[in-house]
C-alpha cells in the first residue's frame, strides 16, 4: 500500500488513488492512425521508473504524475497535470 | 511416575475438554501447558503418516499440537495449542485422526510409507483424467487436517487504522528498551505482542530484577501514552512501512464480549523496529518427532512459566550454551538431568553442573504413543543410551526475520550463529534483539536414520525425502520444498527451513548460504479469513447506492432489479401479476396513453465554459457545436480505439452551458473519461465539466397523453420535441427536456435530488388522473427494444464501431473526437464484422443471448442482445449481432440456445420495428 | 531414464527408492541451437516438448534466469478450463482442455488434472443471460457447458450462500464440467521431464540479457552464460515479456501487473468444484492437500515486483465469504503474487514479431496456466513452420493496430479494466 504524495492533499495511501494509464500512452485525437494506435496499444513496460498518470478518485479528484519504480515501487517524484498545473 | 506434570499442584480454576474429557487448568494457562500439566502426551496427528504427535515448542512455530477449538460457526480447526489460552468451557479436539487419537486407522498409511516417498503422486495414478477423479476422491478424504467448517461465522471482525512514528514488532526485553527510549524522545509508539503478555523471554528467563525492570517499562510506556497491544501479531509487511496487524480480542473459540472476535489494524509507520526474536531449531534423529522430544527453550518457557515439568528424567541435546539454562531450570524445579548432549568439542576447561557428554548427538528414541522412554546418543563415535521421559532440543537459533523479508529486505549469513541475519532493508525498519543476533552455535551433522529423522514435523517430510528430491534434481530451494512440501505446513515452516537448508548444502557441498534462501510471505502466522474480510464480507465489499425516490417507489413494492450498484424499480405488479405480466402492462400504458419511470441513476454531466462545445466534441463523436441554444440531440462516445463505448443525449442550456446523459451503468467510467479529457489531453480549454449525476434526480413520462399532462402540471409552453425548458412542478424548479427514448412523445423533467419527491408525487398523481402508470426498467426494455434503440451493456458492447451499430451518418465530419484514429484502423472496415440488426420471430419466443446460425450444427454468426415482443400486438422480436448483418435482411436464420434446448427460426430485419419515421414524437 | 508407475514406486520399496534418476538433466549450453526459448515457465518448457514430439525439432535449448517453473507456472491458482465466450478464445483453450486430458499419460508424470467442474455463478436475471450467451457460444462450437438452477449448484457446492437476501443473490451458474483444476508444478516438472528426454538443454540459471542481430535478424542471444546463437528464439516469459521484448527494442501491447492469490490451512474437502463468479471477482477451489486456493482481480496498476497491496487480497476475502460464509474461520496460510502480462485487449499473443527470427508467446493476463498444452502446442507449430497455426492465427502482435482485437470483456486497451 504506497503512500502517494498528492499534489494538492499530501501524502495519502494508496486505495484513495486509481492508476490510469502511462504519459507515453496518451494521445490527441486528431493523431495520425498508426501514430495514435502505437502510442495507445504499446507501452515500454520497463523493469525501472516510468511515468504513470494516476487520478486522487477518493480525494481531490486531481490529476499526476508519478514518476514511479516498477520494481522497488519507490515514487521519485509527482506532479501535478490537468489546469491547475499549467503556468 | 513418567510423563509431564504439574510442578506445584493447585490453583486450576479453569474447566475445558480435549477429545471429550474434562480437565482443569490454571488462568494463563496456554492449552499446550494445560495438557502437559494434566499429563497428556498425544496431543495430534501427523499429516501425511498419522504419527503421534505431542507438543513441540511454547509458541506459533509449533508443528504439531494442533487441535479443532470451539463450536458451531466459532469452529477453528488448525489452532495451535500453544497459541491458544485456556477458558471456562474451551472444547478442544484433535484431528486428522479417526476412529480415535489414540487409535488412529490412518496411522496404517504409515506401512506404506515405502512405498510412498515424495512426489509418488507424479509417478503413478495414470490414465484419463476422469480416473484421477476418482483416486483424487479419497486422497483428498486422507488428506486436510481438521474438518471442514460448514457454518456461517457468529462473530464480528473489525478493522482499524493507525498512523504512528514508531511501531515496534515484540515485547521482550529488546522491544520494550526501543518502545520506552522512542516514546520519551516524544514519539507516537505502537509495541505489538502477539503473546498475551509482555516479557518474551524474560518470562522464560524471569529474576527479581527484571521482573522490576518490566513492570516499570510497561507503567512508564503507558504513561508516556504509548498503545501496547497484547495478543496482537505484526503480520504482513508491504510497501511503504504499511502493516497489517492482527488483534485477538477473544481466543479462538470462545464467545466474544463485545461480539467482534478480532480486530485487523493497517498501520502506516515512520519507523519499524523489528524485535521478534528468534525461533529454536530442532534436531534431526530417529523419531525426533515423538511425543516428548521438545524444544529446550519451549520446555523452560513451561516449567518457568506456566508451572508445568514437562519431564522427570531429561536428556538435553544442544549445540549451544542456551539449553544450560534449560538444565538449570529442570533441575529446580525437580527433574532429573540425567544427561545434556552437547554437540561441540569439549572446551578447555569447564566446570560441569551437569552431566555433560561432548562431542554427543542424539541418534534416536524410543517410546509410545504417549511418551518417551529411552534416548540413544553417539557420544566420540560410540553409542550410548539413557531412560528419560523428556528429550530437551536445542539445534541453534533462527532470526524471526519473516517481516523484514517481507519489507524487501536481504539477508546476511552469520556463520558464528549459523543463521541468517536480517541484512539491508529498502523500508525504513530496523531489527533488533535474538532476531539480529541470535546466540551462538555450532553446525552439526545428523546421525539418525534418514528415513526417521523428521524435518517438517507436520508434513512428514524426513532428511531422507529431502535427497530423493536432491537425487531427482529437484535442487534448488524452491523445487525442493514444492516436490517434499517441505515447509508448507501451517506452521509455514518455522522450525524445518534450516534444517533442510543445511540437508541441501551438505549434499551439494556447498556453505549453507549458497544452498539458496526461500522467501517470506505474509502473513507470518496463519490470519482468519474472516477478520481479513472484516465487515466488507457481508455486503461482499459492494455497497448500495440509494436512489432519491427510493421511498416513493418502495412505497408501490417494486420488484427491484441491481444496476451497479443501485438499486431500481424492474416493475409494479399489481395484485398477482407476474414480472412479464406487470411490465407488458406498463408498457401498454406507455404506448396508448402515459407512463411514468425513474431515470434518476442517469450518468449527467454540466459542461460550461467559453470552449464548452469545443470540449464536448472531443468527447462525444457526434457534432455538438452546431446545437441552438435550447435543443439537444442524440449523442455517443467512442472509446480511443474507435469502438462505441457510450451514448446519451446532449443539451445546450444556454450559450456556454451544456447538460451530457449517458447510461446509468457507465456512469462512472464516462466520469473517468470526462476528466482525462479534460485533464491530460484539453487542460486548456476554459471549461469546467462537472458530474451532476446525483445532483439531479429525473422522471421520465412517455406515452401520447405524456403532453397533456405535463402541460396541466407545469403550466408553462413544453419544450418541442429535443428541446430544453426551465419549468416548475409543484413550486420546485425543474428542467423539461422533450426526448424519446420509448418511441413516444416523452419528457425528462429533473429537479435537484433533495427535493424531487413532490414532482414524483405531483407527476404521480397527474398520471394515474390519466389513467396511466409508473412503469420500470422491464418496460423500458420492452419500449426501446420495439424502438430499436441500443443499450450500453447489450447491443453496446465495447467491440462494435459506429458503423457496425449503423450510427456512421451520425458521426461529426469534422473528425477530432477521441476515438476518431481509431477508426481509421484497416481492419475495422473488413467484411464479416458484427452488425445491428433486428429479428422477427417466425414462430415462438427468440431466446436472450442465443446463437445466430444458418442451420444447427453450423458455427455461429451472431448473437441475440436484446428480445421483446411487439407491446401491442403480440410477436417475439430482438435485436442482434449479425455478421455482415445490415447486407442481410429478410434472411432467415436459427437463433438457438443449446443450454436452454431452445431454438426459434428468425428473420432478419431493420431494427427499427415501431414509428421508425418518429412520427410519434416529432412536432 | 526411469518411466513412472506405481511399480516403480514398490521397486522404490525394497531399495529405498534409490532407483530414481533426475527428472531433467542440468544442462550446460551449446554453442548454437536450431530453436532457443527464453523463459522455463510451463509455456516454454511445453514448446519445447512440441517442438521435438510433432516437429523433430531436437536442438533446442530452454533458457530459464532461475529455476524452471518458479514463474506464474508456480504461482496461479491451477484453474483450467476454456470457458469463453468468443470463439478465437474458446477454440484455443477448448484444445488444450483436450490436450489436459491425456497430458499425465502423455507426460508420464502426473499432473492431477482433475476436472471436477468449474462453476461460473450469476447473480441477476442480467447474468444468467450473459451465461447463457457465454454457454451457448461454446455449445455451438462442441464445447461442453450446462445451466444450472440454485438447487443443483446447491448438490454441488452446498456451502455456497444461496440465500435470497445475499448482496449478490445466486440465481444460477454456468458450469463447464470438464474444467478444474491441476498441479501447477508438476506440469512445468512433467514437460521438463518429457522434453529432456527428447534431448531438449534445459539451462538454468540462464538469464538472456540482449540479442545477437545481424542485420534485421536475430541470430542469438546474449546470457549470463555467455552468447547462444539461435536459428529462431521463441520469448515465453509472461510477465516479464516487455522486459525482454525491450532488449530487442520492441514494444508490446502489454503491461505488467501484479496478481495475488492465496491458500488457507488445510481442511477436509468442503469446496468440491471450481467457483467463478460473473458479478464478483474471486474465484475458489481447493487443493489436494485441502487448502481453500483462491484469487481476485490484479493490483491494478504496473508493476514487476512480486509483493501485492493487503487490501487488494483482502477485497478479494470479503467477496469469496460473502459467497461462502463457512470459509469465514479458516486461516490464510500464505499469499503469493506474480506478475502478469496483462494485454490490451485481455488475449494472448502467439506468433512472429516485426523482428524476423524472434518469435513472441505472451500477454496471457492471468490465464495462462490453462493455456500451457495449447501455448506449446501452436507456439511450436509456429516456430518450426515460421507460420501461424489456425488456432494462434487470430493472436497475432498486428491485431491491436490492424483493429482485429478479441476483446472478451469489451473494455479495450486498457488492461487494468476487467
Amino acid at each position: 500500500m504506497y503512500l502517494i504524495p498528492c499534489p494538492h492533499c499530501g501524502p495519502r495511501a494508496q486505495v484513495e488513488f486509481t492508476y490510469e494509464r502511462t504519459v507515453d500512452s496518451v494521445v490527441q485525437p486528431d493523431a495520425a492512425t498508426g501514430v495514435a494506435m502505437r502510442a495507445l496499444f504499446t507501452r515500454a513496460n520497463p523493469m525501472g521508473l516510468d511515468e504513470e498518470i494516476w487520478r486522487h478518485s477518493f480525494g481531490c479528484r486531481a490529476w499526476m504524475v508519478l514518476t514511479r519504480h516498477r520494481v522497488t515501487h519507490a515514487i521519485e517524484a509527482v506532479r501535478a497535470v490537468g489546469p491547475e498545473a499549467l503556468p | 511416575m513418567t510423563g509431564p506434570s504439574r510442578i506445584a499442584p493447585g490453583g486450576e480454576t479453569l474447566g475445558f475438554t480435549f477429545d471429550g474429557v474434562a480437565y482443569r487448568a490454571r488462568a494463563g494457562d496456554s492449552l499446550a501447558a494445560a495438557l502437559l500439566a494434566n499429563g497428556v502426551g498425544l496431543v495430534g496427528r501427523s499429516f501425511k503418516y498419522h504419527r503421534p504427535r505431542g507438543v513441540l515448542s511454547a509458541g506459533v512455530e509449533e508443528p504439531n499440537a494442533l487441535v479443532t477449538v470451539g463450536e458451531g460457526g466459532r469452529t477453528e480447526p488448525n489452532t495451535r495449542a500453544t497459541d491458544l489460552f485456556v477458558y471456562e468451557g474451551l472444547v478442544a479436539r484433535s484431528q486428522n485422526r479417526w476412529p480415535s487419537l489414540g487409535v488412529d486407522f490412518g496411522a496404517a498409511i504409515g506401512l506404506f510409507s515405502k512405498a510412498l516417498p515424495p512426489g509418488f503422486y507424479y509417478k503413478t495414478f495414470f490414465g484419463p483424467a476422469k480416473r484421477w477423479l476418482r483416486y483424487e476422491w479419497f486422497i483428498r478424504r486422507a488428506a486436510g487436517l481438521g474438518p471442514a467448517p460448514t457454518l456461517p461465522d457468529p462473530d464480528r471482525f473489525s478493522q482499524r487504522a493507525a498512523f504512528t512514528d514508531v511501531l515496534v514488532v515484540g515485547g521482550g526485553p529488546a522491544g520494550l528498551t526501543a518502545a520506552l527510549e522512542a516514546a520519551e524522545a516524544g514519539r507516537r509508539v505502537i509495541l505489538v505482542e502477539q503473546d498475551a503478555m509482555l516479557g518474551a523471554s524474560l518470562v522464560r528467563d524471569a529474576d527479581l530484577p527484571a521482573q522490576a525492570w518490566l513492570g516499570e517499562t510497561v507503567d512508564r510506556l503507558h504513561a508516556l501514552g504509548a498503545r501496547i497491544l497484547t495478543r496482537t501479531t505484526a503480520s504482513g509487511y508491504w510497501d511503504h512501512n504499511f502493516l497489517s496487524l492482527t488483534q485477538r480480542l477473544a481466543e479462538p473459540g470462545a464467545i466474544p464480549t463485545h461480539c467482534v472476535a478480532q480486530r485487523l489494524w493497517h498501520v502506516r509507520a515512520l519507523q519499524v523496529v523489528l524485535a521478534a526474536g528468534a525461533i529454536e531449531r530442532p534436531i534431526a534423529f530417529t523419531n525426533n518427532d515423538r511425543p516428548g522430544v521438545m524444544l529446550s527453550q519451549a520446555v523452560r518457557t513451561y516449567v518457568r512459566r506456566f508451572g508445568v515439568l514437562p519431564g522427570c528424567r531429561v536428556v538435553i541435546a544442544t549445540n549451544n550454551d542456551d539449553a544450560y539454562r534449560t538444565a538449570q531450570a529442570l533441575a529446580e524445579a525437580g527433574a532429573e538431568i540425567v544427561a545434556v548432549l552437547d554437540a561441540r568439542p569439549r572446551p578447555a576447561d569447564v566446570a560441569e553442573r551437569f552431566p555433560v557428554f561432548w562431542n554427543a548427538r542424539p541418534a534416536s528414541v524410543e517410546g509410545s504413543r504417549h511418551h518417551l522412554r529411552r534416548v540413544s546418543a553417539i557420544v566420540d563415535g560410540a553409542e550410548r543410551s539413557w531412560n528419560a521421559d523428556l528429550l530437551a532440543v536445542s539445534g541453534g537459533f533462527v532470526p524471526a526475520a519473516h517481516l523484514h523479508m517481507q519489507a524487501g529486505g536481504k539477508l546476511d549469513w552469520n556463520e558464528g550463529a549459523q543463521a541468517f541475519t536480517p541484512g539491508a532493508t529498502p523500508q525504513a525498519c530496523v531489527t533488533i534483539g535474538a532476531a539480529a543476533s541470535p546466540p551462538a552455535s555450532t553446525v552439526s551433522a545428523p546421525v539418525g536414520h534418514p528415513k526417521k529423522s523428521f524435518v517438517d514435523f507436520q508434513n512428514d517430510v524426513t532428511l531422507a525425502d529431502i535427497d530423493l528430491a536432491w537425487a531427482e534434481g529437484y535442487r534448488s530451494v524452491e523445487h525442493l520444498k514444492r516436490y517434499t512440501t517441505l515447509g508448507m505446513a501451517t506452521d509455514q515452516g518455522k522450525t524445518s527451513n534450516m534444517l533442510a537448508l543445511a540437508r541441501l548444502a551438505e549434499k551439494g557441498r556447498v556453505a549453507i548460504p549458497d544452498a539458496g534462501l526461500t522467501t517470506f510471505r505474509p502473513p507470518f502466522t496463519p490470519a482468519t479469513m474472516g477478520l481479513l474480510g472484516g465487515p466488507a464480507a457481508r455486503h461482499a465489499g459492494a455497497h448500495v447506492r440509494r436512489i432519491a425516490l427510493h421511498d416513493s417507489h418502495a412505497a408501490l413494492n417494486p420488484i427491484w432489479q441491481p444496476l451497479g450498484y443501485w438499486f431500481r424499480p424492474r416493475a409494479y405488479p399489481r395484485g398477482t401479476e407476474t414480472l412479464a405480466q406487470a411490465s407488458l402492462r406498463e408498457a401498454r400504458s406507455v404506448r396508448t396513453g402515459v407512463g411514468m419511470a425513474d431515470v434518476s441513476t442517469l450518468a449527467k454531466f454540466e459542461v460550461t465554459g467559453p470552449d464548452a462545445a469545443a470540449f464536448l466534441e472531443l468527447v462525444c463523436a457526434t457534432s455538438v457545436s452546431k446545437l441552438a441554444a435550447g435543443r439537444g440531440r442524440y449523442t455517443f462516445m467512442l472509446r480511443e480505439d474507435g469502438m462505441v463505448f457510450d451514448d446519451g443525449t446532449v443539451w445546450r442550456v444556454a450559450e456556454h452551458r451544456y447538460l451530457l446523459t449517458s447510461s446509468t451503468g457507465g456512469a462512472d467510467r464516462m466520469a473517468a473519461h470526462i476528466s482525462y479529457v479534460r485533464n491530460c489531453l484539453r487542460p486548456d480549454l476554459r471549461v469546467s465539466a462537472v458530474n451532476v449525476q446525483e445532483h439531479y434526480a429525473g422522471i421520465a413520462l412517455a406515452g401520447p397523453r405524456a403532453r397533456e399532462t405535463l402541460a396541466a402540471l407545469a403550466g408553462t409552453t413544453l419544450p418541442r420535441h429535443m428541446s430544453i425548458e426551465p419549468g416548475e412542478i409543484g413550486g420546485i424548479p425543474v428542467w423539461l427536456l422533450a426526448a424519446s427514448y420509448s418511441g413516444e412523445r416523452a419528457f425528462e423533467i429533473y429537479a435537484e435530488a433533495t427535493r424531487i419527491a413532490p414532482v414524483w408525487t405531483a407527476l404521480a398523481a397527474a398520471v394515474e388522473a390519466a389513467d396511466g402508470c409508473p412503469y420500470g426498467l422491464e418496460a423500458m426494455e420492452l419500449l426501446r427494444i420495439e424502438k430499436g434503440h441500443i443499450v450500453v451493456g447489450g447491443e453496446v458492447d465495447g467491440r462494435l464501431t459506429p458503423h457496425d451499430l449503423g450510427l456512421e451518418k451520425m458521426l461529426n465530419k469534422a473528425g477530432g473526437f477521441v476515438g476518431a484514429s481509431g477508426l481509421g484502423r484497416p481492419a475495422l472496415s473488413d467484411r464479416g464484422r458484427r452488425e445491428l440488426v433486428g429479428l422477427e420471430a417466425l414462430a415462438g419466443t427468440i431466446p436472450e443471448g442465443a446463437m445466430l446460425v444458418t442451420a444447427e450444427g453450423c458455427p455461429p454468426e451472431g448473437h441475440v442482445t436484446a428480445s421483446a415482443r411487439h407491446i401491442l400486438h403480440g410477436g417475439s422480436i430482438a435485436l442482434a449481432h449479425l455478421a455482415d448483418g445490415r447486407y442481410r435482411h429478410a434472411e432467415e436464420l436459427i437463433a438457438t440456445s443449446p443450454t436452454r434446448g431452445l431454438a426459434t427460426r428468425v428473420r432478419v430485419v431493420s431494427p427499427h420495428f415501431y414509428d421508425p419515421a418518429g412520427d410519434r414524437y416529432r412536432d | 531414464m526411469n518411466r513412472y508407475s506405481a511399480l516403480g514406486l514398490l521397486r522404490g520399496a525394497l531399495n529405498g527408492q534409490s532407483h530414481w534418476k533426475p527428472a531433467w538433466r542440468d544442462a550446460e549450453a551449446r554453442g548454437h541451437y536450431d530453436v532457443v526459448l527464453i523463459g522455463g515457465g510451463g509455456h516454454g518448457l511445453a514448446t519445447a516438448y512440441y517442438l521435438a514430439k510433432v516437429h523433430g525439432i531436437r536442438n533446442v535449448a530452454v533458457l530459464e534466469k532461475s529455476w524452471i517453473g518458479g514463474g506464474n507456472t508456480g504461482r496461479n491458482t491451477t484453474l483450467v478450463r476454456s470457458n469463453y465466450r468468443l470463439a478465437p478464445l474458446h477454440n484455443f483453450f477448448e484444445f488444450g482442455l483436450k490436450m489436459w486430458e491425456h497430458l499425465s499419460d502423455e507426460l508420464n508424470y502426473n499432473v492431477m488434472f482433475s476436472p471436477r467442474g468449474a462453476i461460473l455463478l450469476g447473480h441477476s436475471d442480467g447474468d444468467m443471460v450473459k451465461l447463457a450467451e457465454r454457454g451457448d457460444a461454446m455449445r455451438c462450437d462442441g464445447i461442453d457447458a450446462e445451466l444450472l438452477t440454485p438447487g443443483q449448484i446447491a448438490k454441488i457446492e452446498p456451502l455456497l450462500n444461496l440465500s435470497r437476501a445475499a448482496r449478490f443473490p445466486i440465481e444460477g451458474a454456468l458450469i463447464q464440467r470438464r474444467g478444474g483444476t491441476a498441479r501447477h508444478d508438476a506440469v512445468a516438472w512433467g514437460y521438463a521431464r518429457a522434453a529432456d528426454q527428447l534431448g531438449i538443454d534445459i539451462i538454468q540459471k540462464c538469464e538472456v540479457t540482449g540479442f545477437v542481430r545481424n542485420g534485421g535478424k536475430v541470430t542469438g542471444v546474449e546470457t549470463t552464460r555467455g552468447r547462444i546463437g539461435a536459428g529462431r528464439v521463441g520469448i515465453c516469459v509472461a510477465g516479464h515479456s516487455g522486459h525482454v521484448a525491450g532488449l530487442a527494442g520492441l514494444k508490446l501491447p502489454i503491461e505488467s501487473q501484479t496478481l495475488q492469490a492465496l491458500v488457507t490451512e488445510g481442511v477436509k474437502p468442503m469446496v468440491q468444484s471450481v467457483v467463478m463468479s460473473q458479478s464478483l471477482h474471486c474465484y475458489i477451489s481447493q487443493s489436494d492437500k485441502g487448502g481453500i486456493v483462491m484469487g481476485g482481480d490484479p493490483d491494478n496498476w504496473p508493476s514487476y515486483a512480486r509483493r501485492g497491496q493487503p487490501t487488494i487480497i483482502e477485497g478479494a476475502i470479503a467477496q469469496a465469504i460473502a459467497l461462502m460464509p463457512a470459509l469465514s474461520r479458516l486461516r490464510m496460510l500464505r499469499t503469493w503474487s506474480g506478475v502478469t502480462d496483462m494485454s490490451f485487449d485481455g488475449s494472448p499473443i502467439i506468433g512472429p514479431t516485426p523482428v524476423d527470427n524472434l518469435y513472441l508467446n505472451g500477454g496471457w493476463c492471468y490465464g495462462g496456466f490453462k493455456a500451457t498444452p495449447a501455448s506449446g502446442w501452436t507456439f511450436a507449430h509456429t516456430l518450426a513452420t515460421g507460420a501461424s497455426h489456425a488456432l494462434n492465427a487470430p493472436f497475432g502482435l498486428d491485431r491491436f493496430e490492424r483493429g482485429a482485437t478479441i476483446d472478451e470483456n469489451g473494455v479495450g486497451p486498457k488492461p487494468n479494466h476487467r
